[in-house]
């Protein structure tokens, strides 16, 4: 493989809420037994990158818990391996990352010692599945400085909850603008850039010279014209962290045998730290139908349409419907658990109702008992 | 201590679950392998140099243990080594006796200069803390010392057992007595001081060229009125090597509080798990009474079973009091009881294995290992669509409608054939 990848994952999120309390986006739980991080770097480890970068800044405790080791990931290996960086202090313009394109100038000796000819990036809080090989090969056909994939946004999502694009009849960017007002086309930035290493370092040091700190804003909308950046389609599931609502439906998305198929169980897997749980327990009279269950789970009560993360315990009679129900919560007897977002160790004394709505989850909070 | 976990037996009588694997690799408890079980003990009790043995088929096996990285037994220094016979000077050497096993490597153990050494059986299913025998064995003053676990009287006969005089000392040996005096069972579970075992083992390696530890090195060293005490264990322990007793240790494990747990935060079991996705539920799907691995997808319903990963249930099919082990595939309105199907394999749509009445006849081919009422397919195998299968048949490879007459495969009958949908070697 020709490129090293860079994950950006250092973003506070305050949409997400109480979710990410505790936790960076990146390292926020999704579909059972993985985090919002195992998609891109798995994506990157399925794609040949053998050296990954991860930046992280904000709320990462629990980010660096995740990756506890390169192994999980398949990048403990010499020739590479998966390098996490965070801010540090060396020097009175150093500290907390200023910005995207800063945090990766602060790094910049991760990208100089490096040979590989391209760098893939990607943000660390998108669940999606790619093969980065594919998107080589064309930014390569393309003759490209730049390459970003885009995606159609369709039907009910809004956007102008992302950066947009408009491109050219031959894909070339013409202008690329965050969150706007009036959106001129329905070309979503995925996340997801190419670019060459010796571009980028270049690109860098002039702009951090400049005081500009920002990938999108500083790099790919200010050197549009002078560089060559195209857009690459991506027709793939893609989803970000970006909100509550967007969470919640990526997460029922899993109960979608296409998506469930695309996202986990068509090989190459998607990776994650492993907790060595025992197979998941379902006792007695328990009705769990249309389900997704992590490993270690013993469950009595019953649920539908729901995403049951590893290591639950739910007692007889209670129902959980529509829900997410994080590590290692308990649901006492009798509960009932309906568009719920039970974030991990949540204790649900017996009969307790935790009712929200598909538009407005109910959520409650890491470690919260009731 | 070191550890040197002999894992190189068949385990003849689990019939084709051990057609091209060792007992020690055998799957249990949906996930996990046998050997899994004392690899995890080893970490668990903090000794982080193990030795394995291997001989009968060994490929899996060694796959399965790679470098340790599951059980943390990856080190710089120590770790896990995989020991297989190899060839010295003129002619190939293969272990003879289980004694012999541990003579033939003598100069692994050397290099890590040992005190004691641990010698475990790879083919039991048991959690136990073998640094609390270890203080027992020094506390003992103890040259060897022997896990005893006390079995019902009435099994006793069944077992080696131990004579103890009030210290735990050892004062006799009894291979399987009609009349026992002790009910305590020699676990095959061995501390030595390694002085003492490398002079034994030298020795009786001179006399018996099978030197096994319970029938030559163990009388030997009692004779010799060696130290040796007997360490009381008395929590769960089983031997799966029957299809019985393999399959009632697996049905255990589903019970609302099993003998057996394996949900506990302390003392894990660690497996080779692949990267598995979760286990998924259909809109119509009923699991009660069961145990589902990583990767399931079940559609249908499964009762009273123990469900390997990666195992789709398709819609309509009934899955009851049956062990369906990793990969495989069960087929539309196929219905499955007190099955025992290996790895990989594809039960066609509607096929109806184990309930089609016909009655507990035993295995025509070999009766002494299928006579429980329990149907066995071997790894890789194919059922085609719409077949019904009796009790105690054996299925290995893959079948054609042409092998049932009449759609049929009556109890006791057996198919095996050489070609399978995986091509892996071996033969039933």
């Amino acid at each position: 493989m020709k490129a090293i990848g860079i994950i950006l994952a250092g973003g506070g999120n305050e949409r997400l809420g109480e979710l990410t309390a505790t936790r960076t986006t990146s390292a926020i739980p999704v579909g059972s037994c993985y985090r919002a991080i195992d998609f891109p770097l798995s994506n990157m480890t399925n794609s040949g990158i053998k050296k990954v970068a991860i930046i992280t800044q904000n709320n990462s405790r629990s980010l660096h818990d995740h990756l506890s080791s390169p192994k999980w990931w398949d990048l403990g290996s010499k020739q590479g391996g998966m390098f996490v960086l965070s801010p540090y202090l060396a020097g009175a313009n150093s500290g907390w990352f200023k910005g995207t394109a800063d945090s990766i100038y602060q790094n910049l000796s991760f990208l100089k010692r490096s040979n590989e000819p391209y760098v893939v990036i990607s943000s660390g809080d998108c669940v999606y599945r790619m093969d980065f090989s594919d998107m080589l090969e064309y930014h390569e056909e393309k003759d490209a400085d730049i390459s970003i994939a885009y995606r159609r946004v369709t039907g009910c999502e809004d956007i102008r909850n992302y950066g947009v694009l408009e491109l050219d009849e031959d894909e070339r960017l013409i202008n690329m603008e965050e969150k706007p007002l009036d959106p001129q086309s329905d070309l979503a930035n995925t996340g997801v850039y190419i670019i060459k290493r010796e571009l980028l370092i270049n690109l860098l040091e002039t702009i951090s010279s400049e005081g500009r700190h920002n990938l999108v804003r500083d790099i790919f909308t200010r050197y549009r014209k002078r560089l060559k950046i195209f857009g690459y389609k991506f027709a793939g599931y893609w989803r970000n962290m970006g909100n509550i609502r967007t969470y919640y439906a990526c997460n029922m998305d899993f109960l979608k045998r296409d998506i469930r198929g695309l996202l986990a169980i068509d090989p190459p897997y998607i990776k994650t730290k492993p907790k060595d749980e025992p197979p998941a327990k379902f006792n007695g009279q328990a009705v769990i139908t249309n389900c997704l269950v992590g490993s270690g789970a013993i469950l009595d009560g019953n649920a539908h349409g729901s995403v049951i993360f590893r290591k639950v315990v739910t007692r007889g009679n209670s129902q959980v419907n529509h829900s997410i129900i994080m590590e290692g919560t308990r649901i006492g007897e009798g509960c009932v658990v309906e568009y719920a977002i039970l974030d991990k160790d949540v204790v649900l004394s017996p009969g307790i109702r935790i009712i929200g709505t598909k538009e407005a989850p109910a959520i409650l909070t890491k470690g919260t008992i009731k | 201590m070191i550890a040197m976990l002999l894992a190189g037996g068949q385990g003849s009588r689990l019939g084709v679950l051990t057609a091209t694997e060792a007992k020690p690799g055998v799957s249990f408890g949906g996930k996990y392998r046998i050997i899994d079980f004392p690899l995890s003990n080893c970490i668990n009790s903090g000794v982080d140099t193990v030795g394995v043995l291997t001989q009968y088929q060994p490929l899996k096996l060694n796959q399965h243990i790679g470098i340790g990285v599951p059980w943390d037994l990856d080190r710089r220094s120590g770790g896990v080594t995989v020991l297989s016979p190899h060839q010295k000077g003129e002619k190939g050497a293969w272990y003879t006796g289980t004694a012999n096993a541990i003579y033939q490597n003598i100069e692994f153990i050397e290099q890590f200069n040992p005190e004691y050494v641990l010698v475990l059986g790879g083919d039991h299913i048991y959690k136990m803390d073998y640094s609390k025998m270890l203080d027992f064995h020094k506390e003992s003053k103890a040259d060897v010392t022997i896990a005893a676990l006390e079995v019902a009287w009435e099994e006793a006969p069944r077992f080696g057992l131990m004579n103890i005089k009030d210290d735990s000392r050892i004062y006799e040996f009894e291979e399987k007595p009609p009349n026992p005096k002790s009910n305590l069972a020699n676990m095959g579970i061995y501390i030595f001081n390694w002085d003492i075992l490398r002079d034994a083992l030298e020795r009786d390696n001179k006399v018996h060229d099978n030197s096994d530890f319970g029938m030559h090195v163990l009388p030997m060293l009692l004779d010799e009125k060696k130290r040796m005490f007997a360490y009381p264990f008395n929590s769960y322990w089983r031997d799966v090597g029957t299809i019985e007793s393999y399959w009632e240790a697996n049905i255990d494990l589903i019970k609302t509080v099993p003998a057996f747990n394996l949900y506990e935060e302390f003392d894990k079991i660690y497996t080779d798990a692949d990267h598995q996705p979760p286990i998924y539920t259909g809109p119509n799907a009923m699991v009660q009474g069961a145990i589902l691995s990583e990767g399931c997808e079940v559609l249908g319903q499964v009762t009273g079973s123990v469900l390997g990963p990666g195992v789709i249930v398709e819609e309509g099919a009934i899955v009851k009091d049956s062990i369906i082990l990793e990969n495989c595939y069960i087929g539309k309105n196929a219905q499955l009881e007190r099955c025992i199907v290996d790895l990989s394999c594809t039960v066609g749509d509607g096929a109806i294995i184990g309930c089609t009445g016909g009655g507990n006849i035993p295995n025509e081919l070999k009766p002494k290992i299928y006579n429980t009422g329990i149907t066995v397919i071997g790894e890789y195998s194919t059922i085609p669509d719409g077949m019904r299968i009796g009790q105690n048949c054996v299925i290995y490879g893959e079948t054609q409608p042409g092998d049932y007459p009449g759609n049929l495969l009556a109890s006791g009958k057996s198919i095996i054939r050489e070609t399978r949908n995986s091509d892996t070697g071996g033969a039933a």
